[in-house]
């Protein structure tokens, strides 16, 4: 999508990377997110809640979109979106994630009960819990997730 | 600051009980490590109480947390202990979403831990 799509659509672009399936690349990724999204106006425990679920859906993709191959592309584009009525501060921070892998089984995007104590399924759970918006399709060719978590004012003095 | 740090583990032997220090952020990328260290000392060498001391992990992730589950479940089947100490509040967020907090032992500190 090009800046001027983005404008269109009521949406600036904060940041975009291209980076490898490799999981050494997560901490640098949650670096970026949490400076991005603090600089947004998140509190903190907002900051956490988002580059969690950015942190989860790329551990995701790596582990099931590319069955642990390091060599593969993620793009990650992160968007200051606005026009949403019902957000007291009409903002919101987005964040496209792109991959190249096979088609998502929409049956395994659902997560597991929490009521069980097992190892695993987890991700799609903190990725749900921490953000207002979680979209998935299947567009082109590639797998697109969407996340959004909008900017609440009355909780941007908490830490 | 979530990202960017290394992880390092060591053990202490200290009596029956072996003391993990980890260091950095547990994620996809190094919790096999994790996963490894527990349960070779939990399921080959059964040692009595493990006490993992999380005082220096500022982040965890889902794949971490599956190896905490996984340590925990081993110490249940060996019939040993497994013990959580200095859970910072990211930590201890996580645990908390997960609902696994409660099913776990956590200490504030070493020293409680080794005397229970």
């Amino acid at each position: 999508m090009s800046p001027r799509d983005n404008r269109r659509m009521g949406s600036d672009l904060l940041l975009k990377v291209e980076l490898p399936s490799d999981p050494s690349m997560l901490c640098v990724v949650r670096g970026a997110m949490e400076r991005l999204t603090e600089t947004f106006g998140f509190s903190a425990s907002e900051v956490r809640s988002v580059t969690r679920a950015v942190d989860e859906a790329l551990t995701n993709i790596m582990r099931h979109s590319y069955g642990g191959k390091l060599d593969r592309r993620i793009e990650l584009s992160c968007l200051r979106v606005s026009k949403q009525q019902r957000v007291p501060s009409g903002q919101g921070f987005e964040v496209r994630l792109v991959d190249y892998g096979p088609k998502i089984d929409p049956a395994k995007l659902r997560g597991r009960k929490l009521d069980e104590i097992k190892p695993g399924g987890l991700g799609l759970h903190f990725i749900r819990q921490s953000m207002d918006i979680v979209e998935f399709k299947r567009a082109r060719g590639t797998n697109v997730l969407r996340l959004v978590k909008y900017l609440q004012p009355e909780k941007r003095e908490e830490n | 600051m979530l990202g960017g740090k290394p992880l390092q583990i060591s053990a202490r032997l200290l009596g029956t009980t072996t003391v993990f220090d980890i260091t950095g952020d547990i994620d996809l990328a190094n919790s096999p490590e994790v996963r490894k260290a527990l349960l070779s000392e939990i399921r080959e060498k059964k040692t009595p109480k493990v006490v993992m001391n999380m005082s220096k992990v500022r982040y965890i992730d889902s794949s971490g947390v599956a190896s905490l589950v996984e340590g925990l479940k081993a110490s249940r089947d060996a019939g040993t202990r497994f013990l959580l100490v200095g859970l910072s509040s990211a930590a201890r967020e996580v645990l908390q979403l997960s609902r696994l907090l409660k099913i776990f032992e956590v200490f504030d500190t070493e020293e409680a831990a080794l005397a229970s």
